[in-house]
């Protein structure tokens, strides 16, 4: 018995001595595309001249081909010219390309990981991707198919998780558990992509009166 | 079918964030901010397996000197023209598990303090032998390393006399999207600092402290290379206290 207690003690102040504050985060800075886009930054044939996360799907990739296509503005409209958009979602069938996916393997041939830099003459991105399946909540009940968006550029102090709906998912996202959270339904549209006959139109706004719902996950 | 059921126990979660640690949204100081901070509080939201789970870069899409700025870019037989330091340390959570298999990024300006990317025009040459990017995975320890030439300072627009201290910029994965950061090292000593506005919108000085990398005399190789060391916390998960395992959990 004491024995254990001495252990359980030890091993607190293991811990105790191991633990730490995340490290606090600074903005990307204006020059974030060397790092993270260096082809789109100009040193070409850097990494075999192909930027991590610049294509998402081929031909082996199963599920719906979508287009995302978007914007990032400010709080007074200027477009947003010198940031990433990182997006990351799940499967066809609603699965991670991660080993701690726990609930099956998913589709070996989409990482589900794409990046890309805004455009620097009007912030513009693109994504060409596949629908996701469904995810469940923490609690279980299913969320309507989304995808997780993060940005980071200049002037943003911590990169900013936000998450894409689908326009034409107007039945599934009525139940959408985190749509449900955020109740006002304004601030719900922020977060839902327009259907358009090229794909999906996602807008975010980092500030203003439409500013983008924005998660602490 | 089983994904209904599916749950995730507490063990799985991220620690939340402690945004007085982070610098917050809307930095005076620094005006880059004025006009991209949200004004709304970020909605809380339980972990989903997508924060849990991130994406994967394996070891074949890493070349052999990605870390190595000194020769990255250079050409054959070349190496970049400044101080040839390397920096190394450990990526842990903060629970003190090593975050082994992860990516890392990272990119600076040269030693005059001048950048490779088209919106740089300051007068500080360019070195045709530096790119000022690489990228490494951590080791099973959760160790990195990285060469390079000291970044030089330089001036920026911000309204007055700024000029940010030498820093290399750190792109960090860990194993969860929820995990997902980006942060800046800085050097021991350097007293552009303590003046710096984008280093002052962290305000606890302890936080401030763990972006900064030391002098590391026993890593430095003679006649060759000096040695700094910066370790690197992402978020932890949650457990209880008394049943946290210091492996796998
Ligand atoms: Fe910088």
């Amino acid at each position: 018995m004491l024995d254990t207690v001495r252990k359980s003690i030890g091993r607190q102040l293991t811990l105790t001595a191991l633990k730490s504050k995340e490290s606090p985060s600074q903005t990307a800075g204006p020059y974030v595309h060397i790092g993270c886009v260096p082809t789109f930054a100009g040193l070409e044939g850097m990494f075999g001249g192909v930027d991590l996360g610049s294509r998402m799907i081929n031909k082996n990739t199963r599920g719906e081909r979508i287009t995302i296509t978007g914007q990032v503005v400010d709080g007074i409209g200027v477009p947003l010219k010198d940031g990433i958009v990182e997006i990351w979602q799940a499967d066809h069938a609603g699965l991670f390309n991660c080993s701690r996916e726990s609930r099956g393997r998913a589709d070996p041939y989409f990482m589900g990981w794409g990046r890309q830099p805004t455009d620097r003459n009007n912030g513009s991105f693109t994504f060409e991707t596949i629908r996701p399946g469904q995810v469940p909540y923490s609690d279980g009940r299913l969320q309507a198919p989304h995808i997780q968006f993060w940005i980071a550029a200049r002037g943003i102090n911590l990169g900013l998780h936000t998450r894409m709906y689908f326009g034409d998912e107007e039945r599934a996202n009525q139940d959408d558990p985190v749509l449900s959270l955020i109740g006002d339904e304004h601030r719900i549209q922020t977060l839902i992509a327009a259907k358009t006959p090229r794909g999906f139109q996602f807008k975010i706004h980092l500030q203003g009166d439409q500013e983008t719902v924005f998660f602490d996950i | 079918m089983g994904v209904t059921k599916y749950n995730l126990h507490c063990q799985s979660r991220y620690i939340r964030r402690d945004r007085d640690w982070h610098p917050p949204p809307l930095a005076p100081r620094y005006l880059s901010t004025t006009y991209r901070s949200p004004r709304h509080r970020p909605v809380t939201l339980d972990s989903t397996v997508a924060d849990i789970t991130g994406p994967v870069f394996g070891h074949d899409k890493i070349g052999p000197n990605d870390h190595d700025l000194l020769i990255n870019y250079a050409k054959p037989g070349k190496s970049a023209v400044g101080e040839r330091i390397m920096v190394h340390g450990r990526l842990r959570d903060e629970n003190g598990r090593a975050i082994s298999g992860v990516l890392i990024e990272f990119w600076q300006a040269n030693a005059g303090g001048r950048y490779r990317h088209i919106a740089d025009t300051y007068k500080a040459p360019l070195d045709e032998n530096f790119g000022g990017c690489g990228r490494t995975i951590t080791d099973e320890d959760g160790a990195y390393m990285l060469r390079t030439v000291k970044p030089g300072p330089y001036p920026w627009p911000n309204g007055g006399n700024d000029w940010r201290p030498s820093h290399i910029h750190f792109s960090l994965f860990g194993e969860g999207f929820a995990q997902r950061l980006i942060t800046q090292m800085y050097f021991e000593g350097d007293p552009l600092i303590e003046l710096c506005p984008i280093v002052a919108t962290i305000r606890d000085k302890k936080a401030i402290d763990q972006l900064i990398s030391r002098y590391d005399p026993q890593s430095t190789v003679p006649m060759d290379i000096r040695a700094y060391r910066f370790d690197i916390t992402l978020r932890g998960r949650c457990s209880t206290p008394f049943e946290n395992r210091l492996e796998g959990n």
